[in-house]
């Protein structure tokens, strides 16, 4: 019979490739050309924010007295041999102080805040959201009435009383006093103001995540696999970890990255308002802040004259490209990694 | 309907109380407090001592909280306190503004807060859906494109950037719109509807763009996003199966439910409406609400940080409130019972 006869062939598994919805997604992602080019410009920024102390020609907080308003270009006054010759290439702000290094530094900042921020709201989000959705119903039922709560509260009034009450407590102790806060000052003065930051950021904004997570719970906790799992007597915690975590992750990671911009914003508001990082620590929100205000001192001095220099212009301009790039680099790759991830926008 | 809205606003007390708690101990716990300083100078001890005495801070807490909300009533233990609570809408007085009370600054700040505010959002959702319909219905096309582009770079700009930079441009080197300041004072009409005068609108232009535009950015694109993905609904071919008009299909059909994640938006926005005026009315030097609570946060003027907040909270748990109700118009098939 001609069907018998026809040559059993063996198909070689090992050539046909092995696709995974995170292979899918990757692959996707790379069609994406913008997105391929703001996730580069991203690790050149980290890069550049990492090695900061290196490619910025002067350290953040070395002021001139003698180069404040310097122009683009112009060499440094200082005489220290260190930095004798060095120019001001983009120029100096109001106190001297180097705008091309400041706002080098600046990367740190608003990329540590973005990624820190973004990584404290996701893990308390995604463990109250597993907890949540995997428990019994009574347990969801109150956790998720609690998230309902705090979601009514005006919580960037509490993001800012937080930021108030850290800063005088790190007044306070520095002043000598010791209290409760005084390991926690030390730390955050390691970090410029930064940790604090990060607490009031994370800890008030893991509300959407923890929702997030808890309904992708839901959609998958009576799905064979999980019942299988169960069935082969896999403990609660190897079940929401091992076999729930990897299913949830995907989506969360999305969501979280389209929140970076948000964190880096934040940031800059509340360094305007003169609440974020510590002086002189440079961040993109300070820079603007006090490059400004120091403008507007400039134009008053010389009254009447409506000019503009454009080197004076570059101190607010510098930090507000710097920022502005960025934030469009996260918001290019955060699309694109949605498009990726979400196969009903395929084509 | 009516069962869930009272709910909701019965709901809403027990959350204002405790954000008043809340804030009422958090910012008495801060160190430093509201007569360390008269200007540059320190007060002798013993008059901040009388000072403190004569607005009750020498209480506990828990009684000044107490005198706070209910006024003179049982739990002050019979001292007397001079204030209405807040059970009578009484705010207090001002520690910092001598013979100001919180009600007379929010009743003039308010309104101000409220202009901006308003035009702001009028600026975000009007433009903003347009252009997020028009991007949808020509999907890839240039107009598409454009839209899109400008919507993600609109996004990407901050308050704190957009603002000097429009001064900078158009009132300072083009010399077309004030610097600083707000074009009108009360009288208001209905307590806050200005006089539409050219000044009013010239001192608008700037501070309302800057607040409203990275919104009406975020409502583009997520209007976009949003309609793309009705239009492939079954009931969206059923629709033009039956032979309906494009338009009609586009309009009825289509535009409201693609609405539903835009409304659900407007809550979060309005809180970002509230949270940018602190930054544009700094800017702009507008004599608004903003501007009084980011302040007296600084000054340690507990009245007015209560206050403020307290008027912040109920804005937000308002506006949440009438997201919800508007899902129900815009969904039949959500019903609150």
């Amino acid at each position: 019979m001609a069907v018998a006869e026809k040559p059993y062939v063996e198909t070689d598994f090992a050539l046909r490739k092995e696709r995974s919805p995170w292979g899918d997604a990757f692959q996707q992602l790379l069609k994406h050309k913008v997105a391929v080019g703001s996730g580069v410009f991203i690790i050149l920024l980290i890069l550049m924010a990492l090695f900061a102390s290196f490619l910025a020609p002067f350290p953040y907080a070395r002021a001139s007295f003698k180069d404040n308003y310097a122009p683009a270009g112009s060499i440094t006054q200082l005489e220290k041999p260190e930095f004798a010759g060095k120019r001001y290439w983009l120029g100096a702000d109001y106190l001297g102080r180097d705008i091309l290094s400041r706002t080098i530094f600046g990367a740190q900042v608003s990329l540590a805040v973005g990624f820190v921020g973004a990584g404290v709201s996701m893990i308390i989000g995604v463990v109250y959201g597993l907890v949540s959705g995997y428990s019994s119903a009574r347990i969801d039922n109150i956790m998720m009435r609690f998230v309902d709560f705090l979601y009514a509260l005006p919580l960037i009034i509490f993001v800012i009383l937080m930021q108030v009450f850290f800063k005088a407590q790190a007044r306070h102790v520095t002043q000598g006093a010791a209290s409760f806060w005084t390991p926690f000052v030390a730390i955050d003065q390691k970090l410029g103001g930064m940790f604090f930051l990060f607490v009031a950021l994370g800890v008030l904004n893991w509300l959407g995540m923890a929702r997030l997570t808890r309904g992708q719970v839901l959609s998958y906790r009576e799905k064979e696999f999980i019942e299988a799992a169960r069935m082969v007597g896999a403990s609660d915690m190897r079940i929401v970890f091992k076999h729930l975590l990897p299913n949830v992750l995907g989506p969360c990671i999305v969501a979280e990255t389209l929140t970076i911009p948000g964190y880096i914003f934040l940031e800059a508001f509340l360094s305007f308002i003169g609440l974020g990082i510590d002086a002189p620590r440079p961040s993109w929100g300070n820079m603007i802040s006090e490059n400004y205000a120091g403008l507007y001192a400039v134009r008053g001095q010389s009254l009447g004259e409506i000019l503009i220099d454009s080197h004076l212009l570059l101190s607010v301009l510098v930090p507000s490209v710097a920022l502005t790039v960025t934030v469009l680099a996260f918001n290019f790759l955060g699309d694109g990694l949605r498009d990726a991830f979400d196969p009903r926008l395929r084509e | 309907m009516t069962k869930y809205l009272i709910r909701r606003v019965l709901w809403a007390i027990p959350v204002l109380l405790l954000v008043s708690l809340v804030v009422f101990v958090l910012i008495r716990a801060i160190p430093g407090g509201p007569f360390d300083f008269v200007g540059d100078k320190a007060l002798p001890p013993s008059v901040v001592k009388n000072l403190e005495a004569k607005y009750h801070l020498d209480w506990p807490v828990w009684q000044q909280f107490c005198a706070y909300v209910f006024g003179d009533s049982i739990c002050t233990l019979g001292k007397e306190s001079g204030s209405g609570g807040l059970i009578q809408g009484d705010l207090g007085p001002s520690y910092r503004y001598r013979g100001r009370t919180v009600n007379d600054i929010i009743s003039t700040g308010l309104p101000v807060s409220a202009q901006l505010g308003i035009m702001a959002m009028a600026i975000a959702v009007i433009p903003g859906v347009l252009l997020g319909v028009l991007a949808a219905l020509k999907q890839n096309s240039a107009m598409d494109y454009g839209a899109t582009f400008a919507a993600i770079l609109g996004a990407s700009i901050s308050n704190v950037v957009l603002g000097p930079m429009l001064i900078f441009i158009f009132a300072l080197e083009l010399d077309w719109f004030p610097v600083a300041r707000w074009g009108v004072s009360a009288p208001y009409f209905l307590g806050f509807i200005p006089a539409p005068t050219a000044k009013f609108w010239l001192h608008a232009a700037l501070p309302v763009i800057t607040l409203g535009s990275g919104l009406a950015a975020r409502i583009t694109r997520l209007t976009r996003a949003s309609l793309l993905q009705v239009v492939r609904e079954d009931y969206i071919r059923t629709a033009r199966a039956k032979g309906l008009r494009e338009r009609v299909v586009v309009m009825r059909h289509a535009l409201k439910n693609s609405l539903i994640p835009v409304v659900t938006m407007l809550g979060p926005m309005f809180a970002a409406v509230l949270t940018g005026t602190f930054v544009v009315e700094q800017l702009f030097a507008i004599p608004g609400l903003g501007k009084h609570f980011i302040t007296s946060i600084g000054n340690r003027d507990y009245p007015v940080v209560m206050g403020t907040t307290l008027l912040y909270g109920v804005a937000i748990v308002v506006a949440n409130l009438f997201v919800d109700i508007s899902y129900a118009w815009l969904d039949p098939r959500i019903r609150y019972d």
